[in-house]
């Protein structure tokens, strides 16, 4: 029986392969996030891949699988180790936190485990304090942490992601030790810890930062990126501010797929999946949700990796 | 008052319709074991992108009140509790399907839904803005506390006495550390891939539930060719309607409860409708017949979990902070038409928040309606011959840890987890305090991580845990739950032995 099945399974894989040259897609694809469903990361593949049955586009739908856990390192191991590598099984990736959760180790991926397809969304980090907070800018937290060694509470959405990455390089450029909170439930936990007082401040996305700032309920301080935002053309920069902190921290969001891949497969994708992104529907809603796009090819994306890759190792490597 | 101006738009032919397709729809997929209702909702986005903001959020407000009240229908009759929120129900809906009385169980479960659920809303209507206050104050410390507090009513629950109920808490305690520590990301008692993630609590109700079920059935069925025939009795809605008003303390303390602890960020609706459980069992004049198919059981279960919906909605309207898995994926529902909630959704978009708010109001009414036609129907499942019913159930369960997140995985550890339990319930264990623990685990654990964080760079542990208002209330409910236990035992040990003795 079981050796009835491996056959099966055998000639499967040999048919597909054959067909899949000359016409992928030929059936749905899927693609795997490694958050929970209504995550920011999850609504926006799910945004971003809407147009993908377009004739114009990859002509098949793409389906969202969510495997979230463990920070997505669940979702990841599973990409690395167990996705077929036929073209029909995406993945979403969020940079930096596959890349440093690689540097900790304990998980099965690295930057070698998977290709890039191309990048659809930057989401910067921010320092954000409470609407009521004494401070009014990064000059002032500083400040107040050198004051007060590591005494200033800061949360954000765990260890090694992009807000622990920003906490750490506001540190390093400052000479300060602030008192990193890492929270369980995301973004969302963290900013609640911020706007109910539990913390001093917080690192957030810059997405949610803003609708929290349009609500009245924080002041958004500084942003970890090379320039200024168009969510947030008044809040300077963290550089501008004196601080240097590049954008390493920056959550870059992407779809990837596992090495193996059929080289066609690949140049198939990163032809087709940068103009499915550039689809004005698919703008249209990314900006009605607050979420900053960037558009990157599959070579710029392996450019990205590298540089992130080195940065995060020296960053990491004190810790 | 401005919500009743805004009612006439649920009753647009177009809005009424999608609130119809949403209740029944939702229905059904909350009676489908694995699919919790933050997956049910997940699943119906797609469908809003078409549809203006208010239409699309009355599909999402209507589907997730009605999979909540629709878990009932597994929990009831096939005691696979559909989502961490039915728990309690199959503690005493399940015995009642087994004696035959499945349509009044089901009766009784959507009516006290319904009830439970339009107070919920109205909460929402009327008080959101203290409620956000409240919702607020729960930090580390106290959630910590809370979920102690929860720990505390392990021993008492469902269990034939406090030891082994403790003594299987702390296994669901310890499943629960099982996987990738979401805070420290430290790898513990990962011995295969699929438990990178955890035990995933829903694939664990199934196997915890069912599984013993199924094997139980199977074994019967070996000794009297599973002909075994239940009688389902008719019940009028009338008597359930007399019953439920009958049963008011089950239902205040119910709804009550389940309003309150729904409000608080990231505990509520897991845990609602055991605590409800619970403490109408603690006020019973009749606690001995809990857990022997006792309505009360049913009604506080499930008034709880649907009293929940509207106030885990306060942080996400008000603050814009998703408090559930759920209110998240309601986040992006609003997202995708450009309305951030907060502020903005009630100043400038206040039809969309109150049509979206009538339509859950409605949606509650529409669902007790839609419930009571289908509980006359689905309690003949009870007729089904228990080896048919055995398969029956076992395809499902399958099908349903399997539906959860797309893994084998899931599969396996409820397979593991349900042959455990068999065994364990032959001991005289049973799997609620389990799942309890299993659910507690990581709240308390997160949260005393977290809180001790904060507190060792701030005023120190020993201040920042027991200082406060509401951590000495908190510690004070938990010390007085500890005593009321350590007295019942105590009490029911005096009067077994007095028994012996007289026999």
């Amino acid at each position: 029986m079981k050796r009835l099945i491996a056959g099966a399974a055998m000639a499967l894989t040999g048919l597909t392969g054959a067909a899949m040259a000359e016409d992928y897609p030929e059936r749905p694809i899927m693609m795997m996030v490694s958050y929970g469903a209504g995550g920011a990361t999850d609504f926006q593949a799910r945004i971003v891949t809407m147009t993908s049955g377009n004739e114009d586009a990859l002509g098949m739908p793409i389906a969202i699988i969510n495997k979230p856990g463990a920070g997505g390192r669940v979702g990841w191991n599973w990409f690395a180790t167990q996705a077929d590598p036929d073209g029909y099984t995406l993945g979403a990736y969020n940079v930096p936190h596959f890349i440093a959760q690689s540097i900790k180790g304990g998980v099965e991926y690295s930057t070698d485990s998977f290709e890039p397809i191309a990048n659809w969304g930057a989401d910067p980090a921010v320092f954000v304090v409470g609407a009521d907070s004494e401070f009014n800018s990064m000059d002032d937290v500083v400040a107040y942490a050198k004051e007060n060694p590591g005494k200033l509470t800061v949360s954000g959405a765990g260890l090694f992601v992009g807000h622990h990455i920003a906490a750490l390089q506001i540190d390093k450029a400052a000479g300060t030790k602030m008192a990193y909170i890492p929270t369980k439930g995301g973004g969302a936990a963290a900013m609640k810890a911020v706007i109910a007082g539990e913390v001093m401040g917080g690192i957030n996305n810059l997405s949610d930062a803003f609708r929290a700032q349009e609500a009245g309920n924080v002041k958004i301080l500084g942003v970890a990126d090379l320039e200024r935002n168009t969510f947030l053309p008044d809040v300077p920069t963290m550089m501008e501010q004196g601080l240097d902190v590049d954008n390493s921290s920056v959550n870059f969001r992407g779809v990837m797929v596992p090495k193996g891949t059929p080289p066609e497969v690949i140049e198939k994708l990163a032809a087709t999946v940068p103009e499915m992104f550039a689809n004005s529907r698919v703008s249209k809603k990314m900006e009605a949700g607050g979420s900053p796009m960037h558009i990157m090819t599959r070579d710029e994306v392996i450019e990205m990796w590298a540089q992130r890759q080195q940065t995060l190792n020296e960053l990491l490597a004190g810790l | 008052m401005e919500f009743i101006y805004y009612f006439g738009d649920v009753f647009t032919p177009m809005s009424f319709l999608l609130l119809l397709g949403g209740t029944i729809g939702g229905l059904i997929l909350g009676a489908t074991p694995g699919l919790s209702p933050t997956m049910a909702v997940a699943l119906l986005i797609p469908f809003t992108f078409q549809l203006e903001a208010a239409q699309g959020l009355i599909l999402l407000g209507a589907a997730y009140t009605s999979t909540v009240a629709g878990g009932a229908v597994s929990a009831i009759l096939l005691k696979i509790p559909g989502a961490p929120a039915n728990i309690a129900t199959t503690l005493d809906g399940h015995t009642m399907a087994q004696k035959g009385e499945g349509a009044r169980a089901l009766q009784l479960s959507f009516l006290a839904s319904a009830v439970g659920g339009i107070f919920g809303v109205l909460l929402l209507i009327f008080l959101t803005p203290v409620l956000a206050q409240w919702a607020l104050a729960f930090g580390p410390s106290h959630l910590f506390w809370l979920a102690i507090l929860g720990v505390t009513v392990i021993g008492t629950l469902d269990s034939a006495s406090v030891v082994k109920g403790l003594l299987s808490g702390c296994i669901g305690l310890w499943l629960a550390t099982i996987g990738f520590d979401d805070i420290m990301g430290a790898q513990r008692f990962i011995f295969h891939p699929a438990l990178g993630g955890g035990i995933n609590i829903i694939a664990a109700l199934i196997g915890l539930f069912a599984i013993p079920q199924v094997l139980t059935m199977f074994a019967k069925g070996r000794h009297n060719s599973g002909a075994e025939v239940i009688e389902v009795q008719r019940h009028s809605i009338l008597a359930a309607f007399r019953e439920l008003f009958s049963r008011t303390r089950a239902l205040s303390i119910g709804t009550l409860t389940g309003s309150i602890i729904g409000l608080i960020p990231g505990v509520g609706g897991q845990i609602a409708g055991l605590v409800a459980y619970d403490q109408t069992k603690k006020f019973s004049s009749e606690k001995d017949k809990f857990g022997t198919g006792h309505s009360e059981g049913v009604i506080a279960a499930e008034s709880a979990n649907n009293a929940m919906v509207g106030p885990s909605l306060v942080p996400l309207l008000t603050l814009s902070i998703p408090g559930s898995p759920t209110a998240a994926v309601l986040l992006g529902g609003l997202l995708i038409h450009g309305i951030f909630p907060g502020s903005d959704l009630f100043d400038n978009h206040p039809d969309v928040a109150w049509t979206f708010i009538n339509s859950m109001l409605i949606g509650q009414v529409l669902m007790c309606i839609f419930g009571l036609y289908v509980a006359g129907l689905a309690a003949r499942v009870a007729q089904v011959p228990q080896s048919v019913m055995a398969a029956i159930v076992l395809a499902l369960s399958v099908f349903g840890a399997y539906s959860v997140q797309g893994s084998m995985g899931d599969v396996y550890v409820m397979a593991c987890l349900g042959i455990g339990m068999f065994f364990l319930e032959r001991l005289g264990f049973s799997a609620a305090p389990l799942v309890l623990g299993l659910i507690l685990g990581p709240i308390a654990e997160a949260n005393f991580i977290q809180g001790g964080m904060i507190a060792d760079a701030t005023v120190g542990k020993a201040s920042y845990f027991m200082t406060g208002g509401l951590n000495l209330f908190l510690i004070a409910v938990v010390l007085a739950s500890i005593a009321y236990s350590v007295w019942m035992e105590l009490r029911s040990r005096c009067y077994t032995t007095k028994e012996e003795a007289q026999a």
